[in-house]
């Protein structure tokens, strides 16, 4: 398959324009799920989903896109509220509370999936896609609908910026100052479910969550701004959707969801190895260098202190001598040469016959200032 | 003295069914430096956010310059203990103390220069300005506290709660920050601070609630804050911790 089909061929422009959708949604919200430390919403909510869309399956009886999410949501929604009841009334946890409502809710939609696959009836075929996703039974409505709920789920966090940001940060301040945090929670919590509800056509219920955590996750490593986070978020989600998509499209029988949320945990580990400060790799390479320059000034500090209890200062010293100072990095010969090799181009010590050294009076004056001048204080 | 900002009445919290502060009763007058001090468990913070309406009482009535909280909600402010956020949150100090202008800005509207401006003020008061862009995940702890009193300072309240501002501080933010709350009283602002450490009491503070539980007393420093007070203070907690064993 050509990237040119994603323009020409009708069918892929409408899932992709779908996934981009999807994205930006779920990467936007999943934003906030991840900073309010409430990632599992997404497991339970997509999970909690599946009996509404049964129940509104069998209550409708149509397979019209809209009813079937509609359902969903309630469910969901109901989920959540549910959850919410069982923490503030009782001393349940909310995980535990989240696992126990996610099992039942879910539960119970399977033993309706099975009795809606007994029934004989032709239409009922394509309900458990939802379990998936399948994104081949996206039409240009369902997209067209998808946008909808973007610019619905998306303008709510723009005009409540400073209050969500507020929210997710401290909570209790955003009590005392004024807002009514009952409300902006419940306002923030439907548009979370929302954002789960939206992708479960083409990413199902099972693997939703990655769709909205994964993105964020990813975001935060590369980022320490909320705004470029969110945006960040969004384009991750969109990307994972559009691939995913492509990918699942070209083989045939082969479920959204998976790879979608395949490409999206590749971009996520990518970013936890590679991102700049956050990324694992980053790290690694960081404190090897501190290390480095660590042991160097270790050295020439063990020839400071030397000189300083010496008569003449710079009166060189074998590398065992040297050694004997503080070697909390416990430097090797070999490393200890290096190091005084460094020193020595840098001006700051002089190797003498015999493989002794000593600091010269650069370096002296240079370890004079670091231990006079107010080195302590780090800022 | 009848000159009281904050009134309490007869409040008493209970968490899960266990009474976290029983029948309240205190008065704080107005420009005073007030702190709450009492042992761990004790419910001084409780106290602070009870009053505050965080947590809801189950008996009782609090009413700050005689009208409800919520009316003069504008004239207080507040410095949360710095643990209760996530310090890795994706923002930057600048961005975190202009959420102190947040209240008299209402819902929806955006900060703009003015607010800005503001928020860099207070940033200076704590000496912070250096760091004003800087990630906060980036700061130390004294740091974290600074802000989050550059956040209070810009909130221009005539009441400020502190839970806890001197907890894992370096020596030099706590005199930056008694200095700062010095400058809040000579302004006459009212300043009302948990506290820990009892030894600073005297040095800091010119008005003292002993807590456990119930208020043992609350007046000024130099009449409240004595060694009988202070072993009733402390003592009721052994005391409770006895009476539990029985029933156990």
């Amino acid at each position: 398959m050509a990237l040119s089909e994603l323009f020409t061929d009708y069918t892929l422009r409408t899932v992709a324009l779908g996934s981009i959708f999807l994205g930006i949604v779920s990467g936007t919200l999943g934003t906030y799920a991840v900073l309010r430390k409430q990632s599992l919403i997404g497991d339970m909510v997509s999970h909690a989903a599946l009996p509404g869309i049964c129940l509104s399956f069998l209550i409708i009886g149509s397979k019209n896109t809209e009813w079937l999410l509609l359902g969903a949501f309630l469910a969901g929604w109901i989920a959540t509220i549910i959850i919410n009841i069982i923490h503030t009334h009782s001393k349940i946890k909310y995980d535990s509370a989240l696992g126990t409502v996610l099992a039942v809710f879910f539960g119970f939609g399977l033993v309706l999936l099975t009795y809606i696959q007994k029934i004989p009836n032709a239409n009922q075929a394509g309900l458990e896609n939802f379990l998936f996703g399948q994104v081949s039974t996206i039409l240009q409505r369902d997209v067209i609908f998808m946008g909808i709920v973007a610019v619905f789920t998306i303008l709510p966090v723009i005009l409540f910026w400073k209050e969500f940001k507020l929210l997710s940060f401290d909570h209790d301040f955003a009590a005392i100052i004024g807002f009514s945090t009952n409300k902006l929670d419940l306002l923030l919590t439907t548009l979370m479910v929302i954002a789960v509800i939206a992708g479960l056509q083409s990413v199902g219920v099972v693997l939703m969550s990655a769709m909205l955590i994964a993105p964020a996750v990813s975001a935060r490593q590369w980022t320490d701004k909320l705004s470029v986070m969110i945006v960040l978020s969004s384009i991750f989600g969109a990307v994972s959707g559009v691939v995913g998509t492509l990918i699942s499209s070209s083989i045939p029988k082969m479920p959204t969801g998976p790879i979608i949320v395949v490409v999206v945990t590749i971009i996520a580990f990518i970013s936890m190895l590679f991102a700049p400060n956050r990324g694992l790799i980053w790290k690694k390479v960081r404190d090897y260098y501190n290390k480095k320059e660590l042991s160097t000034h270790m050295v020439l500090n063990n020839l400071y202190i030397l000189a300083k209890n010496h008569e003449d200062p710079f009166h060189p010293h074998d590398l065992e001598t040297i050694c004997l100072y503080n070697n909390g990095l416990r430097l090797s010969k070999r490393m200890m040469k290096k190091e005084l090799n460094k020193l020595k181009i840098s001006g700051l010590a002089k190797e003498y016959e015999e493989g002794n050294w000593a600091i010269t009076p650069e370096g002296f004056k240079k370890m004079e200032e670091i231990h006079f001048e107010g080195g302590g204080d780090m800022e | 003295m009848k000159n009281y900002v904050v009134n309490v009445n007869d409040m008493t919290v209970v968490y899960h069914k266990k009474p976290v502060l029983w029948d309240i009763d205190l008065q704080i007058p107005s420009g005073i430096l007030m702190a709450i001090v009492g042992p761990n468990g004790a419910g001084k913070s409780t106290l602070i956010k009870a009053m505050l309406g965080l947590v809801k009482p189950v008996t009782g009535k609090v009413t700050f310059w005689g009208e409800s909280y919520e009316s003069q909600r504008k004239r207080i402010g507040y410095v949360p203990q710095r643990g209760s956020v996530d310090w890795d949150f994706p923002t930057d100090v600048l961005d975190v103390v202009t959420m102190g202008t947040y209240g008299q800005l209402g819902w929806i509207k955006r900060p703009g220069e003015k607010e800005r401006e503001l928020a860099i003020q207070a940033i200076e008061k704590v000496d912070m300005l250096p760091f004003a862009n800087r990630q906060i995940s980036q700061l130390s702890g004294g740091q974290q506290q600074r802000v989050f009193l550059a956040r209070a300072l810009v909130q221009d309240a005539d009441i400020y709660f502190m839970d806890e501002p001197f907890q894992g501080v370096d020596a030099k933010t706590e005199k930056a920050i008694i200095k700062l709350l010095e400058e809040l009283k000579n302004r006459g602002k009212t300043v009302v601070v948990v506290h820990h450490d009892l030894q600073t009491v005297p040095e800091y503070f010119d008005w003292v609630t002993l807590l456990n539980r119930v208020v043992i007393e609350s007046g000024p420093v130099e009449k409240v804050f004595t060694d009988e007070n202070l072993r009733k203070t402390y003592r009721s907690t052994s005391e409770n911790l006895y009476r539990k064993r029985d029933v156990m």
